[in-house]
């Protein structure tokens, strides 16, 4: 109850701010009326147009007005398909969801056990390898990985489609390049937090009581090493879905990404607000169930 | 050598911390910088000038390839070689203007926030940087690059307003943690002026962490803008960004890699120098972050 009601006071203030940075945007972009009306429209006709939407009243009555839209979920209408902006994300947010949780799955699935070899082999040729692909991996634009990544295996060896999210096969190259900058930084981390824990007394104990290395590293360091991970998993996620809106230009895949990039061009505002308020809304419910998975691992696992 | 100066203690434990690695990064960032200033007099030919003679020469180990365009041509027969040389130009600057906004106002208000802990101004503070860092960095550019015309001021801009937050975190955290020691609180017992303890007994405890995290920021930014300028935001033609080439480089990529190849590899190695850089900074200046960020 103590942790809804804390988390409940960080997410309200968070939304609030949240909402005046994007009415603050848009109110300073602003002119959606020369966008709305034909190129022979009079000036009464703007007149008008600007009455009836309200852009003559003082910013905070326009802020008030929005906050009490959003509160019915009503972002507007898109410009340019004429349909509530909010569905139009709400239909595109599956594909970037499930891309954005397939690099995740992947990054997992490289950096554990790479990360956990790496630390037990501490200063080793492998290890030295693995650090230093990890630091190359973050060095690398994922749009550029993307790239090499059709140039290699859709150019070179034509094994996977370039294109479109039809069939898993699609899936492949679009989430492992999403993947690789994650894939990396975990790896780092994981690592680190291995030797961590690799020195603490009660993996000694362990050991010294005789119980088999492997068992030693599965109950008690790699458990243990895994607390740090999941905090890493939900700081790094805004930055995957970050990723993923360039990721997706390099796949055309049908995502929020490419309807972000088409909304901009067409200077869609209401479109271009509610995947920023949807992308944040998904940040925050992210770091909140970290938040939450972090506190149900940490006492159970370290007092074991 | 005076100890006492912060800075020169900062300089001898650099030089202490020999780090081949770090001096490796040092010269091949000091390389880059050097190409990107006296580009006008080094590129072999002129980046912008467009022949459809010469269009899609390959590098010159490539076959059909020559030696006067080293790294061959674009799809509008322009040398890769002296654009990337070009190129280098908006990432550095861009890279360098945006950390010296993003940090100058995260710095202050980190102190601030320290410094007033638990009050409301450092709640505020808190629940804004929180708002910021919940949107991925790269869309909050996205809009505001959208609501300002796309250029080089707008991206420096743009990128410095939007990525202070880590830094006024970091410091807020530092400074609390320096707070506690106990000459800094004798000092406050003994009435000491707020700016002479934030000045001569905070910042100095402070400075070298933030250093560290300002070189990766560097970094970071200008990946930032090269994701812009690769989407056709950033920096817009004629000037010559690597994002930029990059783009270019995308439609061609079946039959002409080298395009879309080389100003990947030039922003790989730029990162990798400066990373290089700030972790040699980072175990000379503040060997507890080492721990904390994964490395030991």
């Amino acid at each position: 109850m103590a942790f809804l009601k804390r988390s409940v006071l960080q997410i309200v203030p968070t939304l609030f701010i949240l909402t005046l940075i994007v009415f603050g945007l848009v109110y300073v972009a602003g002119d959606p009326v020369s966008m709305m009306l034909p190129e022979n429209a009079t000036a009464e006709d703007r007149a008008l147009l600007e009455e009836a939407l309200g852009l003559n009243d003082p910013f905070f009555v326009q802020y008030l007005n929005y906050i009490k839209d959003l509160i019915t979920g009503d972002f507007g209408n898109s410009l340019q398909y004429r349909e509530p902006a909010l569905q139009l994300v709400m239909e595109r947010l599956p594909a970037t969801l499930t891309l954005s949780l397939m690099a995740m799955g992947i990054a997992i699935i490289i950096s554990i056990p790479l990360g956990i070899y790496a630390a037990l082999k501490r200063n080793s040729f492998l290890d030295f390898i693995i650090s230093g692909v990890s630091i190359l991996g973050k060095a690398m634009p994922n749009y550029w990985i993307g790239i090499m990544l059709i140039l290699f295996f859709a150019v070179m060896l034509p094994i996977f489609p370039v294109s479109g999210a039809e069939t898993p096969i699609h899936f492949v190259l679009p989430s492992v390049t999403l993947g690789v900058a994650l894939a990396a930084e975990m790896t780092r981390l994981i690592r680190g937090s291995v030797l961590e824990v690799l020195e603490q007394e009660f993996v000694q104990t362990a050991r010294s009581k005789g119980q088999k290395e492997f068992i030693v590293v599965l109950r008690h360091v790699f458990l243990n090493s895994l607390i740090p991970v999941v905090t890493i998993v939900g700081i790094q996620f805004p930055q995957l879905i970050g990723g993923a809106i360039v990721v997706e230009t390099v796949f055309s895949w049908p995502g929020v990404g490419r309807l972000l990039l088409f909304s901009i061009g067409a200077s869609d505002m209401a479109v271009v607000q509610a995947i920023v308020f949807v992308i944040a809304l998904i940040t925050i419910v992210a770091n909140l169930i970290t938040d939450a998975v972090y506190r149900i691992l940490d006492p159970q696992i370290k007092y074991k | 050598m005076n100890t006492n100066n912060p800075l020169a203690r900062m300089v001898a434990k650099i030089r202490n911390n020999s780090s081949p690695l770090g001096m490796i990064g040092l010269v091949i960032f000091a390389i880059i910088v050097l190409l990107a200033i006296f580009a006008p007099w080094i590129v072999p030919h002129n980046p912008f000038a467009i022949d459809a003679t010469k269009r899609l020469i390959p590098p010159f180990w490539v076959e059909g390839g020559s030696t006067t365009y080293i790294l061959g041509t674009d799809h509008v027969g322009r040398d890769i070689l002296s654009r990337l040389i070009y190129g280098g130009r908006v990432s550095l600057l861009v890279g360098l203007f945006a950390v010296i906004i993003s940090g100058a106002i995260g710095l202050l208000l980190g102190l601030l926030s320290g410094y007033l802990g638990g009050t409301w101004v450092d709640h505020v503070l808190m629940r804004i940087v929180d708002a910021i860092l919940a949107i991925p960095t790269l869309l909050l550019v996205l809009v505001a690059v959208v609501v300002f015309e796309p250029g080089l001021m707008t991206l420096i801009l743009v990128i410095g307003l939007t990525s202070w937050p880590q830094y006024t975190r970091l410091v807020r955290g530092e400074v609390l943690s320096v707070k506690e020691r106990e000459y800094v609180q004798l000092a406050q017992t003994l009435g000491t002026s707020h700016t002479y303890l934030l000045s001569r007994h905070i910042l100095p405890n402070v400075v070298s962490s933030f250093i560290v995290v300002a070189t990766i920021g560097i970094a970071s930014a200008i990946l930032t803008e090269s994701s812009l300028s690769f989407l056709g935001l950033g920096v817009q033609p004629p000037d010559i960004t690597w994002g930029g080439m990059l783009n270019d480089g995308r439609n061609y990529i079946a039959t002409s890699w080298w395009i879309a190849t080389f100003p990947g590899l030039a922003i790989t190695i730029t990162v990798l120098a400066i990373t290089f850089v700030g972790d040699w900074l980072r175990d000379a200046l503040d060997p507890r972050l080492k721990t904390r960020r994964g490395w030991k």
